[in-house]
């Protein structure tokens, strides 16, 4: 069966410009899926939308839905919606209208299209706020104005440029679950874009993280976050500790590194044996590394050092530790373990350490 | 207090400058509508005099019993109306064009717009006829082309009249549209296509619902000025181009009778500012 949507081999060049916005980008999505498209400003990840909504045109590539080529389709005949990031809402109609917006264009029967406005503002929870214009509401009712207004149309496809950015931090997480419950009734492809790697792990079924204009990884989350494929997206989904290293012997993917940064040798393992004396960086998530008053038999990997910085965030506390070699090493603990270790306090010495697992290595 | 003071005192200025310039004023013009002409300096009888008032509603009285200020009155109308529509179809497809023009271009799209306000009105109305005489370039156009074998009556007509009008109103027209259209976020015009809605039918349901703010601004701001016209149909305009502007004028200075005249001014400013006011007050609660 061919993709719900496929984007093969997209590039897109603005003028002017020294690098293409996107650069040779291949996709494929499935019918009900939740994707989000991941990446820093700039990265293309809008420009790659506004290619499949049809406001821009590939220089090169393929766009299909369904199997139909989107090329020469204009925007207004595709089988897609978007919720843009401002929202776009008309200042001068009614919530109702908003959302009626696109079925009045369609020139749909006036019982349809009361019955679906309707149905479409229970499912938002907005019923009560039909009337309202706009500006008479607050940014989380627009959100939702903007998302019932794309998805009354039943798209084949709804694009969500940054649909969570303008709101404020307690909201969006809230609206986080609300809009993957919408996603689910619905059963429309959702394609987000987002830059906050949260947004997109919390709420996506797959990601793919996208730099100077290609896509650099693709997968579910977990697999996203736990193994990164380069620098790139260690740093980027998450905080990382990098570790320059060399490869000193390899047999059956157990790796043992020699590593400058972390004062000693290190092990970890990998997916494939790599020559010695290759060089490498070993990605260490800070809740992965553990800390304790002296060097715990079980850790694979140990380094001693002094706690620098505690700053206390609510539910765990990021711990900065400065290694004996001079190099910074973040370590995050959750409260709820926290107190075994006492309390931390700037200027005292500590060990640290990971398990074998607990390390990523980046060949490049 | 102190707020409801200040606000008040940012408030007064305005009033004090309409109370001044215009109050002020008109009730000079509204006193000499009530007097008589005289042989004199000033040419009017005083309202006071002789131990008693001398007001006098004979001026109204005369305006209401001769059809000839009627119907300038409404000549004046049609004209201005039909000038202002010609302006604002004009003026529309300019502005849109100069808010969609790239954006280094644009100030000096505007600045094309406002160019002819730096050469006097008078002498740019003069202008108009040089160009439209019987041997004049458009005629002389209308020769080559073969579209004319004699000279075509350009001048001295009602299109002389509407020429001067829309050419010398437009710009007034172009800068409210252009406010309009400006602050008009694209985005909406890509939602409203995304949504199915073809570009027409966006015209219709975004762009000209949120410019009409613009197109009621630009069109009362050449409306009233055009109502009042005289240096247009009397220097362009023939003998079937009367304006109520033009019959004000000739009051004043040929025939030397203020007090019709004021009489005129009078009854002009109320019969058309009232409808104005009223048609904005609707329009203003609507929108609020």
């Amino acid at each position: 069966m061919a993709p719900h949507l496929a984007i093969e081999r997209v590039v897109k060049r603005y003028p002017h410009a020294a690098a293409p916005a996107v650069d040779g980008v291949s996709l494929e999505l499935a019918a009900g899926e939740f994707f989000a498209l991941l990446g820093p400003s700039g990265c293309g990840k809008t420009t790659l939308l506004r290619l499949l909504a049809g406001f821009e045109t590939p220089d090169a590539g393929r766009i299909l839905i369904d199997g139909q080529d989107m090329a020469g389709v204009a925007p207004y005949a595709r089988p897609v919606n978007m919720m843009f990031q401002s929202y776009a809402l008309f200042p001068h109609m009614t919530v109702a209208d908003n959302v009626a917006f696109g079925l009045r264009q369609a020139k749909r029967p006036a019982e349809e299209i009361r019955r679906r406005v309707a149905d479409m503002l229970d499912l938002v929870k907005l019923a009560p706020l039909a009337r309202r214009r706009p500006h008479q509401l607050s940014g989380g009712e627009r959100q939702r104005v903007a998302l019932a207004r794309a998805i009354v149309l039943e798209p084949k496809l709804l694009l969500l440029d940054e649909p969570l950015t303008a709101l404020d931090r307690k909201l969006r997480e809230e609206t986080r679950f609300e809009l993957v419950r919408i996603q689910q009734r619905v059963g429309i492809t959702f394609l987000m874009v987002t830059h906050d790697q949260e947004e997109a792990m919390s709420m996506a079924g797959r990601i793919g993280v996208m730099h100077e204009g290609r896509i650099v990884q693709l997968g579910p989350p977990e697999a996203v976050y736990e193994r990164p494929a380069n620098r790139f997206v260690a740093g980027f989904l998450g905080a990382v500790n990098l570790f320059a290293a060399r490869v000193e012997r390899s047999s059956a993917g157990a790796l043992a590194l020699q590593s400058a940064e972390a004062g000693g040798a290190l092990r970890a393992r990998h997916t494939r044996d790599l020559a010695p004396g290759a060089e490498v960086a070993l990605a260490v998530r800070p809740e992965k590394v553990a800390l304790g008053p002296a060097r715990d038999p079980a850790w694979a990997n140990a380094c001693a050092g002094t706690v620098r910085a505690v700053a206390f965030r609510g539910e765990a506390s990021d711990v900065e530790i400065e290694l004996g070699t001079g190099k910074t090493v973040r370590a995050t603990l959750a409260n709820a373990v926290r107190p075994a270790h006492g309390a931390l306090a700037a200027g005292q010495a500590i060990w640290l350490g990971w398990e074998e697992e607990a390390g990523v290595v980046l060949e490049q | 207090m102190t707020d409801r003071l200040r606000r008040g005192a940012v408030i007064a200025l305005p009033y004090a400058w309409l109370a001044l310039f215009f109050l002020a004023p008109f009730a000079i013009v509204m006193k000499i509508s009530f007097a008589q002409q005289a042989i004199g300096i000033p040419p009017y009888t005083a309202l006071y005099a002789e131990g008693g008032w001398q007001a006098t509603l004979d001026n109204y009285r005369f305006l209401a019993s001769d059809s000839l200020y009627a119907r300038a009155f409404l000549n004046a109308i049609w004209f201005a109306a039909t000038a202002t529509l010609g302006c604002l179809l004009i003026g529309y497809p300019l502005a849109y064009g100069i808010v969609r023009a790239p954006a280094r271009w644009r100030n000096g799209l505007l600045l094309l717009v406002i160019l002819p306000f730096w050469t006097s009105f008078l002498i740019r109305v003069y202008a108009w006829i040089g160009l439209l005489k019987g041997n004049g370039p458009v005629n002389e156009l209308l020769f080559a082309l073969g579209l004319a074998h004699e000279p075509v009556q350009l001048l001295n007509n009602a299109f002389a009249v509407y020429v001067g009008l829309i050419y010398s109103y437009l710009p007034y027209m172009v800068l409210p549209l252009y406010a309009a259209l400006e602050k008009l976020d694209p985005a909406l015009l890509e939602a409203a296509a995304d949504l199915g809605s073809r570009p027409a039918q966006s015209f219709r349901a975004v762009t000209l619902p949120l410019s009409l703010p613009g197109i009621i601004a630009g069109c009362l701001l050449v409306f009233i000025p055009m109502c009042g016209e005289f240096v247009i149909p009397d220097l362009l305009g023939g003998p079937d181009t009367l304006m109520i502007g033009k019959v004000l004028w000739d009051e004043f200075f040929t025939n030397r009778d203020w007090p019709v005249a004021a009489a005129v001014a009078t009854a002009m400013l109320v019969l058309l500012l009232l409808p104005m006011g009223a048609v904005r007050r609707y329009l203003t609660g609507e929108t609020a």
